[in-house]
């Protein structure tokens, strides 16, 4: 008998009857898991009751896991419709008692530091951990920003886990040092912890307290100026508090010994660890390892710094440490060498690897690097690319073929963040403006203005519904002159099919939600011209974006069609593919050359649709000159 | 010297990379031995490129540098040619060689490489080359979908890796989707046999 069986209860949807397989599993057991696996298990045994979310790459299979588990537990989940949305719903559950997970990608907590900043002041009654994934090298992220800023920007903890089985231990810690502090505690990941897999042993779940109290104390909780003037004190006492935490926390340790320093953090400890074993010199090197990076242990540093010749700073980003230990040397007058971020050791540019650290570590203290030497790759051909591309039969590309064809080249198109992004490169080639969640609508505005073009706007749903909303309701109060095309794809589908306001979830098996409908937000607003269109039909998706560009003022399109993806994942897949009749096909091309669809190739010179690829969408069919593209029936 | 051994398998997006790493990886659980493996893949749902790197052993790393893999398993013989970087004169490289299109070449935009061009390269610049048409064997057992199977089976037989035969089979076993198991251990079996047929 194990508190599983105490956690179980009837799951909620019906028709899943296995236990999910974070809950299963003695402790002491050994899994192999995803380190966002292990996240999600570490905040379970740290007894969570209560996470948000605004899905982002690399954070996503940590909700996913949580969405999950809620089905079956008394965990409460939810997708919020943005970031700082989940972090006002996390302070408030905080505050009434409840161990609380907010958890979004590094770009996210732009959106969430407003709520941050004064969270901070307000501080939590139980452990707050807001989780933010930093995507060094920006695998899937519009920039590479250092989050650990927001840590010492916001006057809260930040802690660093190095690998998949410590990020387990690491967040329930964070829960503890959070209700140490009564201040929120940022937990730094980075896609490489994210996205590693590891052996991870698990422990006991802690029952979680579900019914929270909050306790009425505006003199502490109404951040008006006298109160906030009272609690800024308060959030320098914690913080005061936490360097003391941080020189004793077992986080933060001193390994090995040597007239040489290593001082690293995060992802950077593995490949530090690795390399001095790999260099031969584990006598001559010490490493500092800050797991509690924000505040940093001070009487740790100036112990480590103590006799040591040279230190050199490892951390990928931004030189956090690097800085802060610096001042420290200052302080105490030592002269040491420090370095970290230079030209020819390490750049504060995109992530490392084990290679990378070394040769900083053997060029920097002079040892002799014999690493395997990469074969000649000189030689080798010009290789074809497989650059991404939006997926056969997606909407998107029926779009974008159509709004080409209304707006011309001539019109601008800012764009948003989803997998419709991609529509900017060729052939469809449409997006001339990236910049971050919700920002195709103000910028459509802003190129409307300043340069008096046509501007067209994209934007998926899930964006709309995040912070697009707020975009259009200013277009519409200032009286631009733009047009938005709303990609409604009915998921959130670039980063795994999370729901958002406006999915029906009751095609997913879940009651007690409701759906929000576009069109309707959009009229209510005040928009002058709203039509939605089945972006398949692309003489009438066209039509429909020339009369929007025609009207004058602000004018929206929905594209409502269900991502490819999703539809065949609910059984909703077309029962039709196409083929090329070889006969009527003159060559032309169109096909392959204005829509880029992958499921085409060409053989002996001819068109082909690939069958197993083809979903039966009909746009090449529509846009074909010889009208030699027809239907097939899949047997 | 070094007790670690360092694997970097490359595919094209739905070729089952993420579950032959992960059989892998819990074979090594099951035998006891420390593993660490990482997922690599940009933002294409489907038909980018996806890398995972695993590392048997003492290493706390989950990532390989450009010259340091041990073994290059390659789903694709453009994708094998193209994380060729990854090898030193003694990696040992184990590849399908049945090619899969990127978009750029099916439309005519680039020119994917002859077959027997890449496997010149591949074997100029490897300790062993293994090529073979998996997606073949794979369709063989049953569906092309376990080609990842194949090429673990053929993984197995070089017996590069510090995990046997055995331990893998029953990690196929355990792990993969009951109906599929059968046609999964054909598939390994017949990677497997193939390796052996060509090593010889």
């Amino acid at each position: 008998m194990t508190v599983f069986s105490i956690l179980k209860k009837q799951p909620k949807r019906a028709g899943k009857k296995t236990m999910h397989k974070l809950l299963q599993g003695e402790p002491e057991s050994r899994h192999f898991l995803l380190g966002n696996e292990a996240i999600a298990r570490g905040a379970i045994e740290a007894g969570v009751a209560f996470a948000t979310t605004y899905p982002g790459t690399p954070s996503s299979e940590i909700s996913a896991n949580l969405f999950e588990i809620s089905q079956e537990t008394d965990l409460y989940f939810e997708y919020s419709s943005n970031e700082k949305i989940a972090l006002e719903l996390a302070s408030a559950s905080a505050n009434s008692g409840l161990r609380t997970l907010c958890l979004m990608k590094h770009v996210g907590l732009n959106v969430a530091a407003d709520v941050l900043m004064t969270l901070a002041y307000l501080g939590v009654k139980k452990g707050l951990v807001l989780l933010t994934a930093d995507d060094p090298f920006m695998f899937s992220s519009q920039n590479e920003q250092d989050n650990r800023y927001y840590g010492k920007l916001a006057g809260v903890p930040v802690l660093e886990p190095s690998s998949v089985d410590e990020a387990k231990e690491m967040i329930k810690y964070a829960f503890d040092l959070s209700e140490q502090l009564n201040e929120p505690v940022i937990f730094r990941t980075t896609t490489r912890v994210n996205h590693s897999s590891g052996i991870v042993e698990f422990k006991d779940i802690t029952l979680p307290q579900t019914k929270g109290e909050f306790v009425k104390d505006p003199m502490n909780y109404v951040s008006v100026p006298a109160v906030s003037r009272k609690r800024h004190k308060v959030l320098l006492d914690n913080l005061e508090k936490a360097a003391t935490i941080s020189d004793s926390c077992s986080y933060n340790f001193i390994k090995g010994k040597g007239n040489f320093g290593i001082i690293c953090n995060g992802v950077s400890y593995a490949y530090v660890c690795d390399s001095i074993k790999d260099l031969g010199i584990e006598d001559k090197v010490k490493i500092l390892r800050p797991g509690l990076s924000h505040p940093m242990p001070d009487a740790l540093i100036k112990e480590f710094l103590k006799d040591t010749e040279k230190v050199l700073v490892v951390e990928e980003g931004e030189p956090v440490m690097e800085e802060y230990v610096r001042s420290v040397a200052q302080t105490q007058k030592i002269t040491c060498e420090i370095k970290g971020k230079h030209k020819d050791l390490l750049s504060r540019l995109y992530e490392f690897n084990p290679s990378i650290v070394r040769s900083a570590i053997a060029k920097f203290f002079g040892f002799e690097n014999k690493s395997a030497v990469p074969v000649d790759i000189s030689d080798l051909p010009v290789l074809p690319n497989r650059p991404p591309n939006l997926c056969a039969g997606c909407a998107h590309r029926a779009v974008f073929y159509a709004a080409k064809k209304a707006g011309g080249t001539d019109t601008l198109y800012p764009s948003d963040i989803g997998c419709y992004t991609l529509g900017f490169l060729p052939p469809v080639g449409m997006g001339d403006f990236v910049l971050c969640m919700g920002a195709s609508i103000g910028t459509a505005c802003g190129f409307s203005k300043s340069t008096g073009k046509n501007t067209l706007a994209f934007i998926g749903d899930s964006t709309f519904f995040h912070s697009g909303i707020n975009g259009l309701l200013n277009a519409v109060f200032n009286n631009h002159d733009i047009t938005v095309v709303i990609l409604d794809n009915r998921t959130t589908a670039m980063t795994g099919h999370q729901p958002n306001p406006g999915v029906d979830m009751t095609e997913l098996g879940f009651e007690n939600y409701n759906q929000i409908d576009i069109e309707a937000v959009v009229k209510s607003l005040g928009v002058g011209y709203v039509q939605t269109v089945k972006p398949y039909n692309i003489r009438k998706t066209q039509e429909a974006i020339e009369e929007a560009m025609k009207f004058k003022g602000v004018s929206v399109v929905i594209a409502k069609e269900k991502c490819v993806l999703y539809a065949k994942q609910l059984g909703q897949g077309k029962k039709t593919v196409f083929q090329v009749n070889h006969d009527k096909c003159k060559n032309h091309r169109n096909c392959v050359n204005d829509l880029g669809c992958p499921a085409f190739y060409i053989e002996k010179d001819k068109v082909n649709i690939n069958p197993e690829m083809c979903t039966g969408c009909s746009v090449c069919a529509q846009i074909c000159p010889e009208n030699a593209i027809s239907p097939v029936k899949i047997k | 010297m070094s007790n670690i051994t360092k694997l970097i398998i490359v595919a094209v997006g739905g070729q089952g990379n993420l579950l032959a790493s992960k059989i892998l990886g819990e074979a090594a659980l099951d035998a006891g031995i420390q593993v660490q493996m990482s997922e690599i893949h940009g933002m294409a749902q489907r038909g980018g490129v996806v890398e995972s790197s695993i590392l048997f052993g003492d290493a706390k790393s989950s990532i390989i540098a450009d010259g340091e893999a041990d073994i290059l398993l390659g789903f694709e013989p453009l994708e094998s040619l193209r994380a060729v970087a990854k090898c030193n004169k003694n990696t040992e490289i184990i590849t399908n060689m049945r090619p899969l299109q990127p978009f750029t070449s099916a439309i005519g935009l680039a020119k994917y490489p002859e077959s027997e061009e890449i496997e010149k390269l591949l074997k100029a610049k490897s300790k062993n080359f293994l090529g073979f048409d998996a997606t073949k064997l794979a369709i063989e057992a049953g569906t092309s979908l376990s080609l990842n199977m194949v090429l673990l089976g053929a993984l197995a037989q070089r017996n590069l890796i510090p995990i046997g035969k055995d331990l893998i089979e029953k990690t196929i076993k355990e792990k993969t989707k009951k109906q599929f198991a059968e046609t999964n251990l054909k598939a390994f079996h017949a990677g497997f046999q193939k390796a052996l047929e060509l090593s010889k």
